[in-house]
């Protein structure tokens, strides 16, 4: 029977299933951090239980970790409690940490790649939404809620249904100046915050296959916000060759078997898919949001849409959204001036990021009146930077190059955005207070948040391009 | 876990869709290591003012409204995967949440809680919303069991959706955890055949 690249991976990873229940899925990896993880741990104790396969669950901190002096002791007391809980936790029930100070420390869907622990055809957890990053490789993968750390702690496993599958299809070629973070800010604008509700997304299609693994990522860490539980996309030669030689990769004659079975991890071709959707990459150009949500974006040359062309029961929320933002309906964002850019994230704080971002600025500086921070993904991240002379490029456009972690994408540490003011940020969520209360975020590719770092303004960043 | 059954109660009426989880609980007030006390904080950023003076017009510092059913626009709990929201929601004393769409994570933590996520069509959220309005007293019934749900002050009533297993887990307090458990050494074995 014809099955999809999900139900290949599902079907493979299933202990039991029985009518009438969800199914016991097998997790080969999971991933933890400080904030989701404690009371876990806690639940572990009380049921007098220890950590089943300790050596599948890898841990570290990024989501309460400052982004600068990270050699010295944690200032805010709280955060500092629960990031010495996570290495007393870690040590107490045999679970390997890359901590603060650890070369592999970084943001946990950043490290995972990275360090070759992510692979083909794998159940990958973590008490993160933005797990579905890992699906780039063509794995299953999707976030977790603290309950089921401690079910996965415990057992291995999760009772999970399974789910409708989609396929969103990309066809064609991008323009000058559009990224993966323009293509999805574009599929979400298309299919809404809720489009993806219930399904695992594959995502496919020559705009999809020609990308590097770093910008397969991008794509991926987003699905979460139309809904979805998780995205994947088929591995291919540039998965295999991303992988080879990494940290964690599997080494001489497992690495060749292990391409043998990766290369059996594709949707058949007469599989069934419960929703089929496609786009053409040329439509689309560079993304914005300017609403309170991450399917509220548009190309930057268009107008705002207007509150009465919204379904009459959405305006009241629509309308409030646009409060908080300080943005008049039908208005155009182009030339908007901002306060704040952040380029960092599980979303676009990788090595082709900061370089795309480097190439751009060089000769150039960020317009007055604009705090500007680059926080790289992981240590191995802000390390390579300084090797390449990143750090005094950007140094010399006075941006600033932090240490790594989530930092302003969450607003955790004290990396916030002040009340009322613009944030153009590479993250992924444009919440309300997401970036500190009352931050007004517009989400938006790392070319055009560095172009609004330049101007001091929303910018097309295609005219920058082309001067 | 907290056993659920039946439910009567006035409700709490949130009329705004897309309530992500960084309104439920801002992401600063995570660095809590236990699962107690987020209720305070429930909604913070619409509750409070910068000097945490309550807002007056937020639904929940009216005192005319109480009772432990939450009723919210569609697409409820979107976002981030925080547990903390359901526990949030619990401790501020609710024990369902009616809409007429989930998040499926925060669906799945609510459930992981004994916190009923009970979804609705978008028309009987409508005639929530209506009947709350003419009378904040006004009642609803959820019943587990039959899983029906009910707007006492007009009898309107509707069925709603959950997965059978769950459904036992609710009512007899049981979590997954305690079921898996039974099934470690048929974990042990599907690992060898990997």
């Amino acid at each position: 029977m014809s099955k999809t690249l999900v139900e290949k991976i599902w079907d493979a990873h299933v202990v039991k299933s029985e009518a009438g229940f969800p199914d016991i899925l097998y997790i080969d990896t999971h991933f933890i951090h400080e904030v989701t993880s404690p009371q876990a741990f806690d639940g572990l104790r009380k049921r007098g239980l220890p950590v089943f396969r300790p050596k599948q669950t890898i841990a570290t901190a990024d989501h309460n970790v400052p982004t600068v002096n990270q050699h010295l002791p944690i200032k805010e007391e709280l955060s500092r409690y629960q990031v010495d809980m996570l290495t007393k936790n870690c040590a107490e029930f045999g679970v390997e940490l890359y901590g603060l100070g650890h070369p592999f420390q970084g943001i946990v869907h950043v490290i995972g790649p990275e360090l070759g622990i992510t692979q083909p055809g794998a159940t990958i957890v973590c008490g993160d939404s933005h797990t579905s990053t890992h699906g780039a490789f063509g794995s299953i993968a999707f976030g977790i809620g603290t309950s089921q750390v401690e079910q996965v702690m415990a057992t291995q496993c999760l009772l999970q249904q399974k789910p409708k599958t989609m396929k969103i299809e990309v066809n064609g070629e991008t323009g000058v100046g559009v990224s993966a973070k323009d293509i999805i800010l574009y599929i979400i604008s298309q299919i809404s915050a809720a489009g993806g509700t219930g399904y695992f997304i594959e995502y496919a299609g020559s705009a999809i296959t020609s990308l590097s693994m770093e910008a397969r990522m991008t794509i991926c860490n987003m699905s979460i916000e139309m809904g979805a539980r998780g995205g994947l996309i088929a591995p291919d030669e540039t998965t295999f060759e991303y992988l080879k030689g990494r940290e964690f990769s599997p080494k001489g004659e497992e690495w060749d078997k292990a391409v043998v079975k990766w290369k059996t991890l594709y949707s058949d071709a007469n599989a069934h898919f419960d929703k089929v959707l496609t786009f053409n990459a040329a439509d689309i150009e560079p993304m914005i949001t300017y609403g309170t949500n991450p399917g509220m974006g548009m190309g930057i040359t268009q107008n705002v849409p207007a509150t009465d062309k919204q379904a009459v029961p959405e305006q009241l929320s629509y309308q409030k959204a646009l409060d908080y933002m300080g943005i008049a309906d039908n208005s155009p964002l182009l030339g908007k001036s901002i306060d704040y850019v952040f380029i960092g994230s599980c979303t676009n704080s990788r090595m082709e990021d900061l370089r795309e971002v480097a190439h751009f600025v060089e000769g150039k500086h960020k317009a007055e009146g604009v705090t500007v921070w680059i926080v790289p993904g992981s240590k191995q991240i802000e390390q390579q930077a300084i090797a390449e002379g990143l750090d005094k490029i950007f140094e010399a456009a006075g941006f600033q190059l932090r240490e790594p972690g989530c930092s302003a994408c969450l607003g955790m540490n004290e990396d916030k955005i002040p009340a009322g003011k613009y944030c153009v940020s590479t993250s992924n969520r444009n919440f309300e207070g997401r970036q500190g209360q009352n931050a007004r975020t517009l989400l938006a590719s790392p070319l055009t948040a560095a172009a609004a770092a330049v101007t001091g303004r929303i910018t097309d960043v295609r005219e920058l391009l082309e001067a | 876990m907290k056993k659920f059954e039946k439910l009567t109660s006035a409700i709490v009426p949130l009329n705004i869709e897309n309530i992500d989880t960084d309104q439920i609980i801002p992401a600063r007030f995570l660095k809590a290591t236990t699962r107690e006390g987020f209720g305070e904080n429930l909604f913070c950023d619409w509750r409070y003012d910068e000097n945490r003076n309550p807002k007056p017009d937020f639904v929940l510092n009216d005192k005319t409204y109480a009772g432990k059913i939450l009723v919210a626009g569609k697409n409820f709990g979107c976002g981030s995967s925080r547990e903390h929201a359901a526990w949030a929601i619990q401790d501020a004393g609710f024990d369902a949440v009616v809409s007429s769409f989930f998040a499926d994570i925060f669906k799945g933590n609510a459930l992981n809680n004994g916190l009923l996520p009970v979804q609705v069509s978008d028309d009987f959220l409508h005639q929530i919303f209506i009947e709350v309005a003419k009378n904040h007293e006004n009642e609803v019934e959820i019943d587990l069991e039959k899983q029906t749900i009910t707007i006492l002050s007009t009898g309107q009533q509707e069925n709603f959706e959950i997965n059978a297993y769950k459904k036992s887990c609710l009512i007899n307090g049981y979590d997954d955890i305690d079921f898996i458990l039974n099934q470690k050494q048929l974990i042990a074995e599907f690992e060898q055949t990997k």
